[in-house]
Parts: structure tokens; sequence; C-alpha cells
């Protein structure tokens, strides 16, 4: 789960990191009063879970309040890769002498957190680490003994040569890596670390990703989940235990497991159709789900056709078949549904979906070649 | 031969009493795997009762189990919450080997369990994997021991259902398998690729390597290098993922494009960089073991 760069500063806040203050406003006219609040220059900032925020126009510098009630008219409700901006961030503009990098993620090779500083910041470190890897330090901390005092200072080190500076910029390293563990998060981020021409070493932008498996026991952090922005299918399929996500294509997907629904939204593309999701509907034949899973699936008005891929493993594929008829009894469907089973008492499942009328195959690849050519007619 | 899991392992089920736990030990025990133990905190000195009559004696610990009954294995069905300790408790109980089969355990919880079982130097497979079969054998896990059959294919995958797909087809073609193992969907899992591949590597048995991947991290551009320069048998791959969005996590934690680094295309291409065979498609995957074999047999 992506945080808000004003969410990802409250945390930062609560565990000492000098962030600037600041102001969500959903309005014109507040953006103008929070403006006149901190007096002098600020800079309003789009709220949505997309990089190039800056590029794409959603981050502007007002002299005035009339100036941040004009920019932040022109800003909400701008689109910023496929997101609306529902909110924006007022706060004040800050003097920058220099810009760093302070970033920490959950490393799959080193099985660690893994901090990443560089001395090259404001810009995106996948590009520095692209061309000048060597401005980049990184250091894997040990997650039973957390950041050391000696590692943060090493950090530090590598981004400034003024002491005074160095000592505040360790400090930061050690709030940010508590504040990553407190959050549950698998990456957390300041993107500028400025230095201001005072000598203050300060966060101007946070950014804050989630473990999603940490939610069931922070409910504080899940509570700043945002389904405004997300489409509304992805938040009932949360609701409904089903992992989905909305593609661009016509064919509606139904699968059991992760990896073989990746593999049957690749196999929709080799055969010249386009995906409409990604769905996991999980192991159980539970109807219920089903309904739910098709409910989802056909909400999207451009699915053309529905494509179930179930291999029974444990599980029987006729208790699957019963359950997929109950659960189109209860629904209403538009478009033609194929379905392909196979795993324990597949013939037994084949005879019940075909006495319900449907179209029904063993193979994968004869569902899947269906599936596309109904779509493609459609 | 197999990896990992034979007929002596003696295994040891914990969360023995939960509704997955119960159900897969009944599914395991009746596939012929010497269950010896079960644990559950709290239903210490009851019995579970396997098929045909058969009693499994529960402890309320690890260590307790492992001495009265000298289990070698664990499999963990235990919540996430309980998940890191549970695997931490095994690695401390004297089993060489800890298969976590629960989804959704926290990963910075993996990070310290990852790290206190390398320090005791005990395997552990997954967390949020289908565990593995040496069919005729043992099942450790979840898999389907009816679709597998023995065979001189091993098999290594990162997902539950497709891997039941590959073996599928594989075992229609009359391809059975030393032994598959499923090694998670996390993006921090204790067995990788390599380990896998070093094992299928030291079993005179295993005479040609499945290897089923997706998307998200960089196991499989290092174990493209890896058998390239240590593994004499043929390899064939598969990768899931290539319609997969940048960002988005597909249903498993670690199946993830950050920015542009783990995508199919990336690994597919170091698979045919490193001679490994690449199926465009998940039935393929059995034809090109077939034609692997048939040529290595001629050769």
């Amino acid at each position: 789960m992506n945080l808000h760069e004003y969410q990802a500063k409250e945390i930062f806040r609560d565990h000492g990191i000098p962030v600037p203050p600041g102001k969500v406003v959903t309005s014109p006219d507040e953006a103008a009063s929070a403006a006149r609040e901190f007096g002098g220059m600020v800079v309003v900032k789009a709220q949505v879970h997309s990089g190039g925020r800056g590029k794409a126009g959603g981050v502007k510098l007002a002299k005035t309040p009339d100036e941040a009630r004009s920019h932040a008219e022109a800003i909400l409700g701008m689109q910023i890769s496929g997101f609306t901006v529902e909110k924006v961030l007022v706060t004040p503009a800050e003097d920058i002498a220099t810009e760093a990098y302070v970033g920490v993620l959950v490393d799959r090779v080193s099985q660690a957190p893994m901090f990443m500083v560089s001395s090259e910041g404001g810009i995106d470190i996948e590009e520095v680490a692209h061309t000048n890897p060597d401005a980049i330090r990184k250091l894997a901390v040990d997650p039973r003994y957390g950041l050391l005092p000696h590692q943060a200072y090493w950090l530090a080190n590598s981004l400034y040569d003024d002491a005074g500076q160095v000592k505040q910029a360790a400090k930061i390293m050690g709030q940010l890596y508590r504040s990553f563990v407190a959050a549950g998060a698998s990456m957390a981020e300041i993107n500028p670390l400025i230095v201001t021409d005072a000598g203050e070493v300060k966060a101007i932008d946070a950014k804050v990703s989630i473990d999603d498996n940490e939610l069931f026991r922070k409910p504080d952090i899940a509570a700043y989940r945002d389904t405004s922005a997300e489409p509304v299918a992805e938040t009932e399929a949360r609701d409904a235990g089903l992992t989905f996500i909305k593609l661009d294509g016509n064919v509606g997907c139904c699968v059991n497991g992760a990896g073989l629904a990746m593999a049957t939204m690749d196999l929709v593309k080799y055969y010249g159709g386009e995906p409409a999701n990604f769905l996991d509907i999980g192991g159980s034949s539970n109807p219920e789900k089903v309904v739910n899973a098709l409910r989802i699936i056909t909400s999207d008005p451009a699915v053309k056709v529905i494509l179930f891929n179930i291999f029974g493993g444990i599980t029987r594929t006729d208790d699957v078949a019963n359950g997929i008829v109950e659960a189109t009894k209860q629904i209403d469907i538009q478009v033609p549904i194929v379905i392909r089973l196979t795993g324990t008492n597949e013939e037994e499942a084949l005879e019940i979906l075909q006495r319900a009328g449907f179209e029904a195959y063993t193979s994968m690849d004869d569902v899947v070649q269906k599936a596309v050519e109904l779509a493609t007619q459609g | 031969m197999s990896i990992f899991i034979d007929e002596s392992t003696r295994l040891v089920v914990q969360g023995i009493t939960g509704r997955d736990g119960s159900f897969h030990t009944t599914q395991m025990m009746e596939y012929g795997t010497q269950v010896v133990a079960g644990v559950t905190p709290g239903k210490g000195g009851q019995t579970f009762e396997g098929p045909d009559g058969a009693q499994v004696p529960i402890f309320n610990a690890m260590d307790e189990a492992v001495a009265a009954t000298g289990a070698n294995t664990s499999v963990i069905y235990v919540p996430p919450a309980f998940a890191a300790g549970a695997i931490m408790e095994a690695a401390d109980s004297g089993v060489g080997f800890i298969v976590a089969i629960t989804e959704g355990i926290p990963v910075l919880d993996m990070a310290r369990a990852h790290a206190f079982a390398r320090d005791r130097g005990v395997r552990v497979l997954g967390p949020n994997c289908p565990g593995l079969i040496s069919p005729g054998k043992a099942k450790v896990g979840i898999l389907p021991g009816q679709i597998v059959t023995p065979g001189p294919v091993g098999l290594v995958s990162r997902s539950g259902t497709l891997t039941y797909e590959a073996v599928h087809h594989l075992t229609r073609a009359g391809l059975g398998q030393t032994t598959c193992v499923g090694i998670g969907g996390d993006p921090l899992i204790g067995t990788k690729f390599i380990d896998c591949l070093e094992a299928f590597g030291n079993d005179p048995d295993t005479r040609a390597i499945v290897m089923i991947g997706e998307i998200g991290g960089t196991d499989e551009q290092e174990a493209a290098a890896y058998v390239q320069e240590h593994i004499d048998v043929p390899v064939v791959g598969f990768i899931a993922g290539q319609t997969a969005p940048p960002g988005r996590r597909m249903g498993h934690a670690g199946a993830i494009i950050s920015g542009s680094a783990g995508t199919a295309a990336e690994k597919m291409e170091a698979f045919e960089a490193h001679g490994i065979a690449v199926a465009k498609r998940p039935a393929e995957i059995a034809e090109l073991v077939a034609a692997a074999l048939e040529g290595a047999s001629v050769s």
C-alpha cells in the first residue's frame, strides 16, 4: 500500500525527523488561506500515488495566497499517470543549498532492510544507480540490531563534509529506520533531504510504501488507505478477499493461484487477445467467492468474455463446477463464459458444466483460444 | 534419488490442530509421509487421528516433539502473526529443514527469521509456498499427490497452481519427477532457485530440470548464470507475468516489477543467454523437456 506524501510526513514527524509544516486541502480557497497562515512563499503539491508529479505540473511555487489559489485550482482535478488529484499539500517553501537522497527498502538479495544514500538528490535514484552507481552508498541493516550509530555516521559522511550537517543527517538516518520499522514499510524515502542556507538538514519530500502483510496488526497505518486513489473494483475485490488488478483488455480472467493467473493472462496475449484483469480466486469452491468475482469482472463494460481457468489440486473440480453453476444463477451475466477445469474428478466436472450450458474444456490452450475468439468476434 | 525429502523424512507439523494443518496432515499421511509429531501450544498430550487409525502425538513445543520422536523436518501451518516465531522455534529445536506454508507473514518478521535460521545452519523452504513432493516417497506441504509420478525431471517453481499445470503436462507425457519444489511467492524466501539447482545437480537421478519463475527480483537471472557454469543436464525455463503492469503486486507479495527491474522479458533473456530453453506456453514445458531428454540420450 502506497502512502501519500502528507501521510508519510506525519509518520516521519512522529519519529522526530525535521519536516516543514504543511496543510492538506481540497479546494482553492483553503489553499489560499493555508498560504496566508504560513506567510511568505509556499509550495502547492499534488497528493497522488505517482512519481513524476513535478514534471506533470503537479508541484508549483506560489508567492502570494492568490497565486496559491490559482495553482490549487489548476492542480486539483488534474490527471497524473491515471490518478485524479483530489488533495493538495500547501507547505512553506525552503531555501535549498544542497539536495541529497536517503532511502531504505527491503532488499531481496541481502534479505534485510537496505539503506541507499546519495549526495545527488532531487532526481530519480534509479537513474543515478544506472548512470553513476558510485554516487550511491549502500548498507544492509541487520534487522536484529537495527541501524547502529557508526553505520548512520558512515552513511551521513558520504553526503556532507560539514560536521554539523553530518551529525544532523546521522540522527535522521536513525529516525528514518525507526519510522520504517514502526510503520511496517517495505520502502521509505526522503528525496530530497535538503540543507537550507542556514545549514539545517530537513526532509522536504517523503515517500513510504507499506508491506500489505503488516496491515492486520497496524490499524492506524491501515486507516491511511485512500480508496479514492484506486479503481472501485479493486476496493470491492479486497473487501471480498480476492486479489484483483484491472487491466486494459476485454478478456475477463478468473483463475485459482497467482502464478497460474499470470500465466493465463500471458496466454491470452500469446493467442492475440488482451486480458481485462488479474484475478486470483484462491483454492475454494465457495459459490459466494465466485459470485463476487463475477460481479467485479462484469462491472468493467469492456469485458466481452469471461474465462475461468481452475486447476483443482486438492480441491475437487466437481465441487468447483457446482460452485460456478450456483454462482451464475445468482447473477445476471450478459457475456459468454468459457471454463477450463482440470484435476480430481474432472469428467464429472465437465458433465456438470455442459449440462448447465457452459463451454467447458480441460486444456488451458483450448479454452484461452476460444475466449480470445469470442472476445474478438464480439 | 530425490532432494530435501524422501522415505527417511520424519515430519513434525506445527499447527496440526488448525483447519489447514489437520486437513493437510491427513493428506500427507495418505501419501505415505511419516508424520511423527504435531505441535500446538496448549494441546500437548492430545493425539491427532490420522487415516486408517494412525495416531500422531501432539506436543506443546518443538523441542519436546523433536526429543520424543526424532523428527528431522518441520512443516508450518500457523497463522501469519505467529509464523515467524514458529520458524525460529523450529530452527532452535534440532530439525534441519523447515517448510513454511503460511502466506501473509510480514516481510520484516521474515528478515529476522531468515537471519536466525541461517545462523543455525537450518534450511527454510518458503514462506508462502506449496511445499515439495518426492513422488512415491514423501510429500510435505499442500501439493496434490495424484498429479506427480516418479521419474527423471527435477522441478523448481515460485508458484503453486502453475506448478501443478506444468507437472500435469510432464506426467501425461510420461515424464516423471525426482522432486517438485515450490520455493514460494514472497520477496524473502529461504531456499532459492540456486539452492535447488545445486541439489538437483548433485542428484544422479535428475536428468533434466524445469525452472518456473515469475516477475520480481533477480533470482532467476542469478540462477541462469549458475546453470551455465554448474549444471550439466538440460534445463527448461518458464516465466509468468509477461503482461503484468509495473509497480503492482500480482497476488504473490514478491511478484512485482519495481521501476524497470524484474520484468519477465529480462528474465527470459537471461535464460536464453545462458542456454536455458524457454517455453512460451505452460504446455510447451513438457514438450521441451521431452525433446531435451531425447537429444541427451542420443548424444
